[in-house]
């Protein structure tokens, strides 16, 4: 769901005006008002002398578990937000009003009125759309003792972004065809678009005819390992030890330097046939490294 | 090429240590102040100074501190340890031409206190150079630090050839055992066997630690004058016989994996070719060689390319004994970098110029021609050094 689209929701949940919950499962009773008395510390004796509930239970005596398929205004709404990625919640405000103290025996029915949605605004959270409504609880017939202006921020949690590979290659005009196609999965080898020379490392101008014009094939993705290094020591940043680098003879005529992975590096040789994989590093940068290949 | 005339007329170091505990700009000072007292010039003497594109000491800087005046030639190489010789080769051309008439070449750092080139910088492939660029081929995979860039050529190498770690091994035990002689050495009296070298661990196989050279502070300087002049100061020259640079047809920085054959050094080949066509002489005529060892499998293609010995015979010269004292070619009796200091080759120019004067901790016998090289794996350089012929 879009931005809009979420708004519109809101507009027609807020049109649907107060609805009434269930009333409570029990009357207020003393057993809750004396434990929640000793949950807060409150000494004062007024309540279980005089029989009356402390205002700020007003939430206590009608709180229920949400019911599955719950079709609420606040609950289609937090569903929505949710699917549309907004996923985090966090109250920003909650403001209760008290007409009078309830007695022990009255029993509370809670009605909610969903009352807007304002956003997308960019929070220090992330970005995201603040969700109000209202709760009313009525006594006997119709009679209201409470309400509660709740209102929450539904953003959107920042993406873990991963943490940047270190060794980043320089791109430039002459090389950016190769790591576009890396990020295709394509392994690009430059072509002379005049006399058709192959080339890697690429480079501005064909060392042969001398042209300027460049183009690419893009390989077969298979090679032969030609050489190859097991890295121990000293640690490199982004990288495990021991680590397998080499340098793969490709049929196309050209050869390239990249890892040989998923395969332990004892088992790497000089001959060794290898296929092509891509591996993302980062967000941004893609290798290409070289799997054992059909023999 | 024309012939040179030029000769190195003075050497100087400070010591080589894990820790200098000084700026790398003093150590370029006190090893030059050391190398013009040597050759008996005085600062105010020296009119050129050449060093390394990676050393972090200005020319100007080091003129200023040591109180060189006007200076009419300054020249840097690049691509690492492969400056070592050039920046000699460059001197050599600056005087022979009149450019200058003493240029003082220097390195200095502290490789081992300070920035150490052997740990991975994830920064390599992010510039937007052409070397960030080439970097951007490799550096991704993780593939970052000289040691993997050079195992994979040994790798190769050790599958073409049938050699094995143990003769890797034994270019490691020589240098050692050349070092523990040498009282300037780091590794002073510390030989190992090759049972200490199949032991240690791994760091990018083939490569095990101790195929790896170690990381040094240190300053190395040389004086670079005419032959004539040369001869009419303090010490005994050493004469620039040939000097070349050379880089190879698809040369990469360390990474040159994308040419017909990985099995060989061809920018080697290319500074070879001009060190033996331009002092006319040949392997036979060299005593002693001192071959860059950062890694021990260079050494083995370096005698290949340079032809002291055929095609993938190189780990048989090796298991003869060939490179060690007494050998057929005794390869860096100062310990070289795996033994004496990594001073990114100019230790090992240093020691030849002791060699042709006789005064070297492990003294070859009868030296007249001394081949060097610079940096392998890199765009490099080489010099063949001779003594005078009274
Ligand atoms: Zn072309």
């Amino acid at each position: 769901m879009t931005g809009e689209e979420l708004l519109d929701l809101a507009a027609k949940q807020a049109a649907l005006g107060e609805l009434a919950g269930a009333p409570a499962d029990d009357p207020v009773n003393v057993p809750m008002i004396r434990h929640w008395l000793a949950a807060m510390g409150d000494r004062n004796p007024v309540y279980l002398d005089r029989g009356l509930a402390p205002p700020a239970m007003a939430q206590v005596w009608t709180m229920t578990a949400p019911a599955p398929g719950d079709r609420s205004p606040v609950s289609v709404m937090m569903g929505a937000l949710d699917e549309a990625g907004y996923t985090g919640v966090v109250a920003t405000n909650c403001e209760q009003t008290y007409h009078r103290y309830v007695r022990v025996g009255e029993l509370l029915t809670p009605a909610t009125r969903f009352t807007g949605l304002a956003g997308p605004k960019r929070t220090a959270l992330g970005e995201g759309f603040f969700a109000t409504w209202v709760v009313t609880w009525y006594a006997g017939e119709g009679e209201p003792v409470a309400e509660m202006l709740f209102r929450v921020l539904k953003f959107r949690p920042p993406e873990k972004r991963a943490e940047p590979y270190p060794l980043r290659p320089s791109v430039n005009r002459d090389t950016a065809f190769f790591w576009d196609g890396v990020r295709r999965g394509e392994l690009r080898v430059q072509s002379c678009a005049d006399c058709g020379e192959l080339r890697h490392p690429p480079g501005p101008m064909c060392p042969r005819c001398h042209s300027a014009n460049r183009a690419h094939v893009v390989a077969r993705g298979e090679g032969v390992v030609y050489s190859y290094v097991v890295h121990h020591h000293p640690p490199v940043p982004g990288r495990e030890t021991p680590f397998v680098v080499a340098v793969v003879e490709l049929p196309e005529g050209v050869r390239i330097v990249g890892n040989v992975v998923d395969c332990p590096p004892e088992s790497v040789a000089v001959g060794m046939p290898v296929r092509v994989a891509y591996r993302p590093m980062d967000d941004e940068l893609v290798l290409p490294v070289w799997t054992p290949g059909e023999p | 090429m024309t012939r040179l005339d030029a000769a190195i007329a003075g050497i100087g170091a400070t010591e080589f240590s894990k820790d200098s505990g000084r700026s790398e700009l003093r150590l370029a000072a006190e090893a030059v102040l050391a190398a013009l007292d040597d050759a008996g010039l005085s600062p105010a003497e020296v009119d050129g100074l050449v060093t390394f594109t990676q050393d972090a000491n200005q020319e100007i800087a080091v003129a200023r501190e040591v109180g060189i005046g006007d200076l009419s030639f300054f020249s840097r190489v690049d691509y690492g340890g492969g400056a070592a010789c050039a920046t000699v080769a460059h001197a050599a051309m600056a005087v022979t031409t009149g450019a200058a008439r003493a240029v003082v070449c220097y390195r200095a750092f502290n490789e081992r206190s300070g920035r150490r080139f052997g740990r991975p910088d994830a920064g390599l492939a992010g510039q937007q150079s052409s070397q960030g660029m080439e970097m951007s081929w490799h550096v991704p995979y993780g593939l970052v630090t000289p040691a993997a860039w050079v195992a994979m050529f040994a790798r190769r190498y050790l599958h073409a050839y049938g050699a094995t770690s143990e003769d890797l091994g034994r270019v490691a035990v020589a240098m050692r055992r050349h070092a523990a002689t040498n009282p300037a050495a780091w590794f002073h009296g510390r030989p190992i066997t090759l049972a200490d070298h199949q032991a240690s661990r791994w760091i990018a196989e083939p490569l095990r630690l101790l195929d790896c050279c170690q990381e040094s502070d240190g300053a190395v300087a040389l004086v670079v004058t005419t032959a004539g002049r040369a001869r009419d100061l303090r010490r005994t020259p050493a004469v620039v016989t040939a000097a070349a640079q050379g880089s190879g047809a698809g040369q990469m920085m360390m990474t040159s994996y994308y040419r017909d054959d990985m099995t060989g050094l061809p920018e080697m080949s290319v500074v070879g070719r001009q060190l033996w066509e331009t002092s006319g002489l040949t392997p036979a005529d060299i005593q002693t060689a001192i071959l860059y060892d950062h890694f021990t499998p260079f050494v083995l293609t370096q005698l290949e390319e340079l032809g002291f010995c055929g095609r993938g015979e190189a780990a048989a010269y090796v298991r003869d004994g060939g490179i060690e004292l007494g050998g057929r070619l005794p390869v860096n009796p100062h310990g070289g970098q795996l033994g004496e200091a990594y001073i990114h080759g100019m230790n090992g120019i240093a020691e030849a110029v002791r060699q042709l004067r006789g005064t070297a901790a492990n003294q070859v016998d009868g030296v007249r021609n001394v081949l060097v090289t610079a940096g392998t794996g890199v765009p490099t350089s080489g010099l063949i050094l001779s003594g005078v012929s009274d």
